[in-house]
Parts: structure tokens; sequence; C-alpha cells
């Protein structure tokens, strides 16, 4: 059986589309192949700045005959269908077959595709992969209309049998496949011929390409962290950027150089961001964390052993980090003189042009900060000064330059203000968490400004009716909610989103979302924005209860990652409590753990028993069961013992539900389990009997009415 | 390390440039006689990409970005700098070779240097176009931009056009191993009077930079701005035939000569710092569509394909 090559030969393909493309030429060619009836034993793809390769093993060498028989019309049908039948088919009348039917006579068509030839089936899959490729950007060339992402310069097609090897007969826009590729760009230029997989790549090697990009990337990484250790320092880990580098040569050679003295005080997130960045080296660090020096990987071997591309190197660095240099003492200056210049200019900078200007959105969450901080037991005052820095560094040169370094840059002008520690470590934290991995903050101010940065941005955006909508969500409003979860959840803070009146903060959510507003009116020209644009929309409630179902939304799907089920959290949105999302979490995960037991999954059952039971009464009856039922009625054991269970159970869930402790308030509500099943074993609720039966029904209420303290347990799927 | 094929100064690689590429078979012209932000901007690269013309040119383009201005105290930023820029449209199919074979020409030794192609999609949002290519690293500074041109003025490339920049100034202090561009030697070192760059630009570096940050008077050149953009639409709105000649003559440079200016304008406006983050997009904006309705007359030009008897 042959084995097969491809190589697709072009201009440079960028770094970060070459994986995911190598994956793509093997999904698209094997697919196709498989589809047309070939099989194959094994199949593997490479990738470098040049060039997609595919190495298939053990290829069918034809695709199998296939026989399809057709019915067709009856023999007595008139002429014109047996005409268009014949036509269909492509056969003529005498090759058809006369079969009995349920119908009565009909023709059949045996129709029989013979196989087709592993190479001319290769020719034309190739050719449909190269068309219908999906690179993330293509472009044309010259005259052509073919699309690659650079120019395509070669197609390899060669088929390898015992006997030798032949090229797959194949043109795409005047490109002829051939057996010839060609080595490194520099170090070895020229035309390589070549018969088979293996063939192939012993010769690039020897031409200098490492096929293999996970190969290049170990040898890069060997290279550098031996260097770095010989000189008793490390390289800082950086996967990302190695993935890159791989994809930047064909022929790695790592080379270590030195960072000017005069850029040593940087911080090293500087040096680190503007070494990668701007020239993808890699940051190498002494013992002290200091980073000192730096890796960098030409693409080729020189006679000076790299001197000159290393000199050369070093000077584009110094350049680099002349400019960041500049950036960090102009900086230090503002930040020294406590910042105004930048609070100043953030007045300039639209946030959003119905929601005022970046320093509009400062004033509201350092107003929203200060009232957070108490639920979390964050200073007030740290709280709002915090709130009113955190952004400040925007306006830096620096973060400019570097917009990945916000937040730590402001921790950094902070801490040069002479500001607190908490205050500036707000600065960096705030912005966290951006994701369900990311760290979740955990000091108080961090914690107050955070959330309110977050909450403004959901209320904002909901006033003026931004909401994501299916896969669009422009303003990362899905992270804003999970982060909000994330931090009432970890932290576990009790926060009334919704509260208007009372609760530890008072209507903080409210004011925002909702009636209240003040904040967002006190600036003039927001003011008028949405007066004239959305005023309804900004002051119907609908949209404040839309909110908060958002947040339930997001935390479902936090929860899920938690193993609590979608109907669990269902069933805990009711009563009045759903804006405190601590609380919510508490009884979702208690109500969870029930489930684990068998108590608690048969208590569940037997509660929408008696739920529905109760439900179709009240709804036959017209009325409401909930007026005490009294044991001197009960007429049985088992009713008695109910009354006796429930009566010990209900201080216990009443102490427990106080102390929001609901695990143990779970723990007394499945207590009950033994004597509700025995009690639905023994007693017919609806007894003929009116009193009785009055009395039953408002002992099933008691039960349920535990139990909806809780959640609706009649929202649990069976 | 000077070696003796290595360029003494900057002109020299200037000359060597010209010589090469004019060996390559390129038109050499002159710079474009107008005011403008990058070599893209002359007539000879933006509108002849347009149509189906074979079109080749090499040139050096006087450029100005007034925001850059350091008054002449940055070792490797001035408001006026130089661009090399090389266009050749259909793009050949060997134009990386070409392209490393002037970078041998000015002294650069492929053998111990270490040259990278390193994805850098090319967009003008003030022309409408946009191209796919690289830039291009030698020992990770960048020396040149390397685009196929795939859209401009709004119109689809066909064939398409490879376009190459040189930033002179980098280039050169690289080359010439300079690491303060004003010390780089303009004329020949040992010439009977040896000019620097810094002898021949700093002054009006800082002549303009005052000029450019805090003089320019807005209010007129805010005018300038509108009265080109009109003139622009006005030239367009002629008929194609000329009444006196009874010529068809699409005046589309002249028009597009218009286009550059507003383009220029916006620069200097923005450079003043009276131009707000909204105001920007919508300048951008106008700019964009003159340089669209100057692509859409070219189309109708002789060069730029337009069958008169049809």
């Amino acid at each position: 059986m042959p084995d097969l090559l491809i190589e697709l030969l072009s201009e440079e393909i960028p770094a970060r589309m070459q994986a995911r493309a190598a994956d793509d030429l093997k999904r698209l060619v094997t697919n196709g192949l498989v589809e047309a009836g070939l099989t194959y034993a094994g199949a593997v793809a490479h990738a470098t700045p040049r060039r997609l390769a595919l190495a298939l093993e053990g290829l069918t060498e034809a695709s199998p005959t296939t026989t399809e028989e057709r019915r067709g019309p009856r023999t007595d049908a008139p002429e014109k269908a047996v005409e268009g039948f014949l036509r269909s088919t492509g056969l003529a009348r005498d090759d058809l077959a006369v079969k009995d039917d349920k119908k009565g006579r009909v023709y059949v068509a045996r129709i029989t595709r013979p196989g087709r030839p592993a190479a001319e089936i290769v020719a034309e899959v190739l050719e449909t992969t190269v068309r219908t490729f999906p690179w993330p950007k293509s472009m044309r060339w010259g005259t052509g209309s073919l699309r690659w992402v650079r120019p395509l310069r070669r197609i390899l097609c060669v088929m390898t049998r015992e006997d030798g090897a032949e090229v797959v007969p194949l043109e795409i826009d005047g490109l002829v496949a051939g057996n010839v590729t060609e080595g490194h760009r520099f170090m070895s230029p020229g035309e390589i011929r070549v018969t088979s997989f293996e063939d192939y790549a012993a010769k690039l090697k020897r031409a200098h390409v490492i096929l293999d990009a996970g190969e290049r990337a170990e040898a890069i990484w060997h290279d550098a962290t031996n260097r770095a250790f010989a000189a008793g320092l490390e390289v800082v880990e950086d996967r990302a950027l190695l993935a890159e580098v791989a994809g930047l040569v064909e022929w790695p050679v790592v080379l270590m150089g030195q960072i000017a003295e005069d850029y040593l005080d940087l911080p090293p997130e500087v040096l680190q961001t503007s070494m990668k960045e701007h020239q993808k080296f890699f940051s190498v660090r002494d013992r002290d964390g200091r980073i000192t020096r730096f890796v960098t990987v030409a693409n080729r071997e020189t006679a000076d052993d790299g001197a000159t591309i290393l000199d050369g190197n070093t000077r584009v660095l110094s350049a680099r980090l002349a400019d960041a240099k500049f950036f960090w003492e102009n900086d230090l200056r503002v930040a020294r003189a406590g910042m105004k210049e930048w609070l100043e200019a953030l007045g300039n900078v639209t946030f959003h042009a119905k929601l005022g200007s970046q320093r509009d959105r400062i004033d509201r969450i350092a107003a929203l900060a200060r009232e957070i901080a108490p639920s979390v037991g964050a200073d007030p005052d740290l709280a709002e000064r915090a709130a009113r820095l955190a952004k400040a560094d925007l306006s830096s040169e620096m973060v400019y330059e570097f917009p990945e370094l916000q937040g730590l840059m402001g921790r950094y002008y902070a801490e040069a203000a002479g500001e607190p520690a908490e205050v500036a470590a707000a600065a960096q934290e705030h912005y966290s968490p951006l994701g369900p991995s990311d760290d979740v903050p955990t000091a108080p101010v961090s914690v107050a400004v955070a959330l309110a940065d977050k909450l403004d941005t959901l209320a904002g955006f909901w006033a003026i009716d931004e909401k994501p909508t299916g896969s669009k969500d422009p303003y990362a409003l899905r992270r804003a909610a999970l982060g909000v979860i994330q931090l009432i959840v970890s932290n576990s803070i009790q926060l009334r989103l919704n509260a208007e009146e009372e609760g530890p903060v008072d209507g903080a959510f409210w004011n925002l979302a909702n009636a209240g507003f003040g904040r967002w009116f006190e600036c003039e020209p927001l003011w008028t924005d949405l007066a004239t644009a959305d005023a309804d929309k900004v002051w119907i409630d609908p949209d404040k209860t839309s909110l908060l179902a958002f947040l339930h939304d997001r935390l479902k799907v936090h929860l899920r990652d938690e193993g609590v089920r979608h109907d669990v959290i269902d069933a805990c949105l009711t009563g009045d409590r759903t804006d405190d999302l601590a609380d919510l979490v508490a009884r979702a995960r208690a109500l969870n753990a029930m489930f684990a037991s068998e108590d608690g999954a048969d208590l569940i059952q037997l509660y929408r028993r008696a739920a529905n039971i109760l439900a179709q009464a009240e709804a036959a009856d017209g009325v409401e069961y909930s007026f005490g039922a009294d044991r001197k009625l009960a007429g049985t054991d088992a009713e008695r013992a109910l009354f006796d269970a429930i009566a010990e159970a209900r201080p216990r869930i009443d102490a427990a539900m106080e102390a929001e402790d609901y695990p143990a308030a779970m723990t007394a509500l499945a207590a009950l389990r033994g004597p509700v099943d025995a009690f639905f074993e023994a007693v017919q609720v609806n007894a003929e009997n009116a009193i009785l039966r009055r009395n039953r029904l408002n002992l099933i209420s008691e039960i349920v009415r535990a139990g909806t303290r809780i959640a609706d347990l009649t929202r649990i799927a069976a | 390390m000077t070696r003796p094929d290595t360029p003494g100064s900057f002109q020299e690689i200037i000359l060597r440039l010209q010589s090469y590429w004019a060996a390559q078979g390129c038109a050499v012209l002159q710079p474009y006689d107008m005011e403008v932000g990058a070599g893209t901007f002359h007539p000879a690269t933006t509108l002849r990409a347009l149509g189906p013309t074979p079109w080749t040119a090499a040139y050096v383009q006087p450029s100005r970005r007034p925001t850059d201005g350091r008054y002449g105290d940055s070792p490797n930023r001035w408001q006026h700098y130089y661009q090399y820029q090389v266009i050749i449209k259909p793009s050949p199919p060997d134009l990386q070779e070409l392209y490393l074979g002037s970078l041998a020409a000015i002294g650069i030794d492929m053998a111990l240097h270490d040259i990278r192609f390193v994805e850098d999609d090319w967009e003008s949002p003030t022309l409408g176009a946009w191209g796919l290519g690289w830039e291009v690293w030698c020992d990770g500074m960048e020396v040149s931009q390397f685009t196929y041109f795939q859209q401009v003025g709004g119109h689809d490339c066909h064939p398409v056009s490879g376009e190459l920049t040189y930033g002179l100034e980098r280039l050169a202090m690289y080359v010439l191993g300079a690491d303060d561009g004003n010390a780089m030697p303009f004329n020949a070192p040992d010439a009977p009077i040896p000019l620097t760059y810094g002898d021949v630009f700093r002054e009006a570096e800082a002549q303009y930079a005052r000029w450019n940050f805090d003089v320019a008077d807005t209010a007129m050149l805010e005018q300038h701005f509108r009265d080109a953009e009109a003139e622009c639409r006005r030239i367009l709105d002629q008929p194609a035939t000329d009444p006196k000649t009874g010529r068809h003559i699409v005046m589309a440079q002249p028009a597009y000569d218009q286009c550059i200016k507003a383009s220029h304008l916006f620069n200097l406006l923005d450079a003043r710092g009276v131009i707000s983050v909204t105001e920007r997009q919508s300048y951008i904006g106008r700019v964009r569509t003159l340089a669209r309705a100057c692509a859409d007359a070219f189309l109708l030009t002789r060069a730029g394909g337009h069958d008169h008897a049809a």
C-alpha cells in the first residue's frame, strides 16, 4: 500500500496560524480521501514558517467498486416516467431488471461504480483542499485568483510504493505538482528532490529545516535553559512565546545577550513586556529575580557564531528600552505629583458616548465603592480613594504603549505617589477576576473597587440597552457578571443587589440600575444623552429584573462547573432574596448535597408528591390550605408520628434558617423522610370526612412550606 | 567592521537602491511634489495600483508626520523623514528574492545577518486600502514593510501589486552602525564639506515642531481642509468630456491632489491637538470618502484601464 506525501511551500506563514493550518490540512485531506472510499493507516501533519506538510501511511490503492440497486417506476408506468428513470441512472432499457414489488412489477436499476485509483482521488481532494482552505485571512497575488495565506510557490505531491515513487498529476492555478521542495531560505537555497516522507524529513534536516514545530520548540527551550543555567540564571517560562518563536524559524539558533545597565531599574514586567511584544525575546532572570539578560532565537548559523546578529538585536533592544525608560520616568513624575494630570485627562476620554467620560465613570465607581465598603469589611475612605486612582494609569505613557500593563502600572504609580498599600493593590487587582480560572481578589479594598467597577459597567450598559445578544458581547458583560459572582461567592459577601431600603448596602445597585440613578444624572451631558435617547428604558422596572436574571443565568453557568444542577438553581430562585447571590449559592449547594444522600433524593420525591396533592386540592377547592393542622384530629399513628416529627423538626429548621446554615436546615428537613413516607403509605389524604381531609391537607401544607423556605422543590426535575 | 561594500553615507544607500531597482527594470521616479504622510500616497502607488495596467516604479518620497516631531532632539524620530518605495504590478513571483537582493545591494551580508518575514497586515483607513504581508526584520530591527495590495480606495486590486517600503533613516542607521540618526553622515564623511543628517535637518525639525505643535493657525487649517474637500468633489463632478477639447478627460489626479492635501491638513490639526477622539474618526472617514471617489475616477482614465472606445 502506498504512502502519500504532500507539501505546500509558500512565502512566510504567520506564526500564529501554523499549528491550526497543519491540523486543517490533515483533517480536510483525510476526510476527503475517506469520503471518496480510500482508507489509510496513519497521518501526521507539520508546519514551518514556509510550508505545510502532510504524510499519510498505508493508503489504499483504489476506492472499492460499489453497486447500488435503485427501484424505478412500474413496468406499466407511462413512457415519460421510464425515460426519466433511465436518464437519472444513465442506463439503457435493456440494462434494467424487473422485480416483483408490493406495488406490482417494477423496473430495477443496478448501478455499478467502478473503484478509482488513489492518485486520481488524491489530486481531486488536494485541489479542493487548497481552493477552500480555511485561513483566518487569505490573499491573492500577481495575476492569479487563487487565495492562500501568502503566495503559494510550490506543490509537492508524491506517492511512494516499494518499487518507487510517483508524482501525483495535479495542477492548481498554474502550479504543477512535483517532487521538489526547497531547504532553508538562506542556509541551503536550491531545489531538493524527494521520494518519500522519510527521505523528505531527512533531506530537509540536512538542508537546515526542522520540520516538526514541537522539535523546534524543544530545541529552543533546551538550548535557552542550558545557556542560562551555565550563567547561573533562569529563563522566564512563556509557552505562548515559545510556540510563536518556533513558528518564526526553520533552523533555530539560540543567542543570549545582556540588557544594558541603564535599563535594569525598570520594573521587571516592563522589561519582559517590551522584550516579548516588540522583539519576541525571552527574559532571563538572576537568583534575585531581576531580569538582566535576554534570549533571542535567530533563524540561522553564521561564521561569527551569531555575534553580528546578537549585536544588532542588542542595539534594537536598547532603543526600545530607551523609549520605555522615557515613559517610566515621565510617568513617575506625574505619579509623584499626585496623578492629578492623569485624572483630569480622563475627563477627555470617552468611556461610551451614552455613558460619559472615564472621569464620569470613576466618579460613579468611587461613590459605589464607598457604599459597598462596609459589606466587604473595607474602610469606606480607602475604598473611595482606591476607586478614584484605580484607572489613573490609563492616561500614563507606559499603558498607552503597553495596554496589557494596565493595573500593574497603576500599582507602581500609586506606590510612587505614596498611597497606602491597600490603595496601590486595588489599582492592580480591581480588574480581576478576568475569567473563570483567574484569581479572585480577597483584600477588602480591592474587592470593593472590583465589585463597584463591574456593577457600574453592568448597570450602565443595561441602562442604555446594550445587552449581550447571542455570541455578541462587545462590552464583555458576561465576563463582568461572572466577575461579580466570583467576587461575591468566593468572599461570601452578603449584598442585596436589588435592595431599596434595607439590607447592608442601601440600594447600591438599585440606585445604579434603576429608579435612583442619582449618580448617573449628576453628570450633565450624560443626563441629556440618556434623557433624549432612551429615557423610558432607563426608568422602567423590567430592566432591573432582567439584569438580575442575567446574573442568575451566569450563576447557573458558574455553578454547573461545580456540579450543581441547573434545576437545583431554578428551585432556589424563589422567595425575595434571590438578589443575595451568596445566600442563593449556599442554598443551591445545600440542596445539591441532598441529592447525594438517599434520604434526600427520596424526600424530594415525597415532597413533590405532597406539593402535587396540595396544589390539586387547592385548585379544586379554590382555597389555600395554610391553616394550622390539628394533631387532635389525627386518626392514625402514622399521622400522629408525622405531626410529632414536624413539631420536632420545625424549630431546628427555623434555627438553621436563621443562622443561614442551609446544610443543617436540609438535614432537619431530611429527617422528615421516614414519617412522610409512612404517612403516605398508611393514610388516604382525600378522606371521605371533610374535616379529616382538610386537616390532612393542612398537614401536607406544613411540609411543603417548610421546604419552600429553602427552595421550590417542585422545580426539581423528576 | 566596515567592509568595502558597505555604504558610507545616507545618500549612498539611496543611490544604491536607485541603481538596484533601476537594474530590475523599475521606472525610477522622483518624489511627488506635495506634502504626504508616507510613500504610499504618491499617485504612482495609490492610483497606479488600481486597474489592469502593468506598472513598475521606485522612488524616494519625503514624508511628514507632524506628531512625530521632537524638535530635532530624538536620535530616531523626525516629523520629516524619507521613505523608499517600490511598487510592481502584477507582483512578480520572485519579489521576496528581489527584495533580498536590494538588501545585499546596500551592504547587508545575508551570511552574517538574520532576516525574517514577520506577519504584519497593512491597512490605511484614510485610503480605504489594505493588504497582507510582513515587516521585514534584520537582526530584530524592522527595516521594511512588504505588502501585497488587496484593496485600494475600496476597489479589489486585480492584478495585485507588490509594495516595498523602506524607512530610510532607520535602515541607514542600521547599515551605518549609527545609534544617533542625527550623527550619521549624509554625504561622504571624507567629502570636502562633510555633512551629517543633523546638519541638514535638525534646525528645520525644531522649527516645524514649534509650528506643528503650537503655532499653526487651526481655524485656517480647518478652512483649508473644507476647501480641499470641496474642490476635490467639484473636480470629480465635472463631466468626463471636456467641453473645450471634446476629449474624454477624467481629472482623477488633480482631484487626488486635493485628497492628499486634506489628509495632510488633518495630520496637522491632529498635531495641534484640536481633534477629539470622535472627530478623529469623522475626519478619517471624510478623507476616505475622497480617496474612494478619486479611485473610482482613476478607473475611468486610460491608465486605470478604461476603454475609451467602449
